[in-house]
């Protein structure tokens, strides 16, 4: 497929809806809980009975100066909640409460770097704004040929950030990579689980594309259903593919809606946006405005904790680590603690952050699990690394004692134990297997006495492999150069 | 300011109203006359005044995040029209 990205440019915003961890819902006191039996979570005020009246909850404040702050954003000293109207079976007030023209954040921006990493490259993506709304309940179609839906409105009232990103970004790496950052920085600020699988976390796309040099914005797609940062990825990949095709056949551009099917791989026509959606915004008389005063934006602000960004230079500064290293690292706040956990234990960082960047990541990766999740916990590996060190395991062995530490919890020095996978460093017993080996082997033995480097490879392997990995190999390679 | 008919039948649609057309003659004209009085106050001069966001004096009205009662299941479906278990059931909606 000729690459769109040699003619026209990419122009993508994301909206991001992101909900709270708070103990209750926004406006009222009832549980915020997901995967509760259906509407068991409701009152008079979130169900939009008539003659109630909604509180905000001052935690959803709280949460939403933490994250307009932590995104650089300037804080409104004066901000108040709207009404959007529209009609639709899990919305049962027939609006919900959001913020229109004064939105609690504003102005504020992201630094993102494709590859992981606060690096030169790093783009400054703006943030338009940050505001607090209520999430809707949940619907769900009948079967095919029914005519009826069911609703469940536990989810009404749930407090939700909207965060509005500027049309910065230019590719869909790019988007991909300001919602792992984003994701990581709400996790870091502990406001959200996050989780797009559960729908805490959920991005909508606006995209669309022009001739390179132009500034011109054409007719934008929204692109929703997106479910994974993967289907972000592909679904503007896919979009602007589509979107470019239409630019070079000189055709029409629609103002569309259009939902990412994750079977297909493609994007699917939702609607066509044929005017403004009119949702008639006004005041919400039943809450009162908010004034935000310096010192409630002093005391949130001093009580924000380290973010990735100053944490991947303390990384870099303290434990002299690449950039890299330390933007894999501090790309969660779970791995970060579990790294410094290590660290303060161990005296070789670099070592520390091979093996958690790479195994311990690796594994979390194939087994879908989270830092949390996983049954390893620091002080293992550094037990484990110390077994390296005394030589009483191999490196080689050691990959395979992480990995059942990793599955059982279990701990290194009794997973040797259990196992037999003691490193064998002893000299006698080393020697007949090295013995064996050359007899077995006389070319090759030949072929290292002459000067070929590879046979010596090639002899380690075999003793390795007779013990089944468990020779000390520095002592190996001396056994075979004394003995050839 | 008059309202146009095509109007006076997007307004009755937002707020889901099925008018008829004597409905809509009558409506539309006591919404133009509404509108027209809104005209008449926009001529003031509120240059130096300040926005009304709420008719209220008060601000930064607030509740901590602690649970509360919720309703009882019988409670809840009480004015549905219809329910299917543990959910409310409505027409389908694409
Ligand atoms: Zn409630």
């Amino acid at each position: 497929m000729a690459g769109y990205n040699d003619r026209y440019e990419v122009v993508i915003g994301l909206e991001v809806h992101v909900e709270l961890h708070t103990r209750t819902k926004a406006f009222c006191s009832c549980p915020n809980e997901f995967g509760s039996e259906p509407n068991t979570n409701v009152c008079p005020v979130c169900m939009g009975l008539p003659g109630v009246l909604p509180v905000i909850n001052r935690t959803v404040l709280e949460y939403a100066l933490r994250a307009g702050l932590a995104l650089n954003c300037e804080i409104a000293s004066f901000s108040k909640f709207d009404r959007k109207n529209y009609y639709y079976p899990d919305l049962p007030k027939n609006y919900q409460i959001s913020q229109y023209d004064l939105p609690l954040c504003r102005n504020g921006y992201l630094d993102v770097a494709v590859d992981g990493g606060e690096r030169p490259g790093a783009r400054r993506i703006g943030i338009t704004r940050v505001h607090m709304e209520e999430d809707a309940g949940k619907l769900m179609h009948g079967e095919a040929g029914t005519d009826y839906s069911l609703v469940d409105v536990n989810r009404c009232g749930v407090p939700l950030l909207e965060i509005v990103s500027e049309p910065d970004l230019r590719t869909p790496e790019e988007a991909r990579a300001y919602l792992e950052k984003l994701k990581a920085i709400l996790e870091y600020i502990d406001i959200s689980d996050c989780k797009m699988e559960e729908g805490s976390l959920r991005c909508d796309a606006n995209i669309s594309v022009r001739p390179v040099g132009s500034t011109v914005l054409n007719p934008k797609s929204e692109v929703k259903n997106m479910n994974s940062f993967r289907a972000v990825q592909h679904a503007l990949a896919g979009e602007a593919e589509r979107l470019s095709a239409i630019l070079a056949e000189g055709g029409q551009f629609l103002l569309e809606t259009r939902g990412w099917d994750e079977a297909s791989g493609l994007t699917v026509q939702m609607r066509i946006k044929e005017e403004a959606s009119d949702y008639r915004y006004f005041p919400d008389p039943d809450l009162v405005p908010l004034v935000i005063g310096p010192e409630l934006i002093d005391r949130v602000r001093s009580e924000l904790p380290e973010l990735p960004a100053a944490k991947q230079q303390r990384f870099m500064a303290n434990y002299g680590l690449p950039a890299y290293d330390a933007g894999v690292l501090t790309g969660s706040r779970a791995l970060a603690d579990f790294y410094e956990a290590c660290v303060a234990a161990y005296h070789d960082q670099k070592v520390v952050s091979n093996w958690v960047m790479g195994e311990f990541l690796k594994l979390l990766k194939a087994h879908n699990l989270e830092v949390a999740a996983s049954r390893l916990t620091p002080s293992h590996l550094v037990a484990m690394l110390k077994l390296i060190d005394q030589g009483t395991i191999s490196g080689k062995i050691a990959k395979t004692i992480f990995e059942e530490m990793f599955l059982s919890g279990g701990r290194p020095e009794e997973i040797v134990k259990a196992r037999g996978l003691v490193q064998i460093s002893d000299e006698g017993e080393l020697g007949a297997v090295v013995r064996q080996v050359l007899e077995d082997h006389p070319g090759v033995a030949e072929d290292y006495r002459n000067g070929k480097e590879k046979a010596l490879t090639f002899l380690v392997g075999q003793v390795m492999k007779a013990t089944r990995g468990q020779a000390n190999p520095q002592l190996v390679n001396r056994l075979i150069k004394e003995r050839v | 300011m008059k309202l146009s008919m095509e109007e006076v039948e997007h307004v009755a649609l937002l707020a889901r109203l099925a008018l008829s057309e004597e409905e809509k003659e009558r409506f539309g004209a006591q919404l133009s006359s509404i509108l027209e009085y809104a005209d008449r106050i926009n001529q003031l001069d509120t240059t130096r005044v300040d926005p009304t966001y709420h008719v209220l004096p008060l601000q930064n009205v607030s509740r901590l995040d602690e649970r509360g009662a919720t309703l009882a299941p019988d409670d809840v479906f009480q004015n549905a029209p219809d329910r299917d278990g543990s959910y409310f059931r409505v027409p389908r909606i694409l």
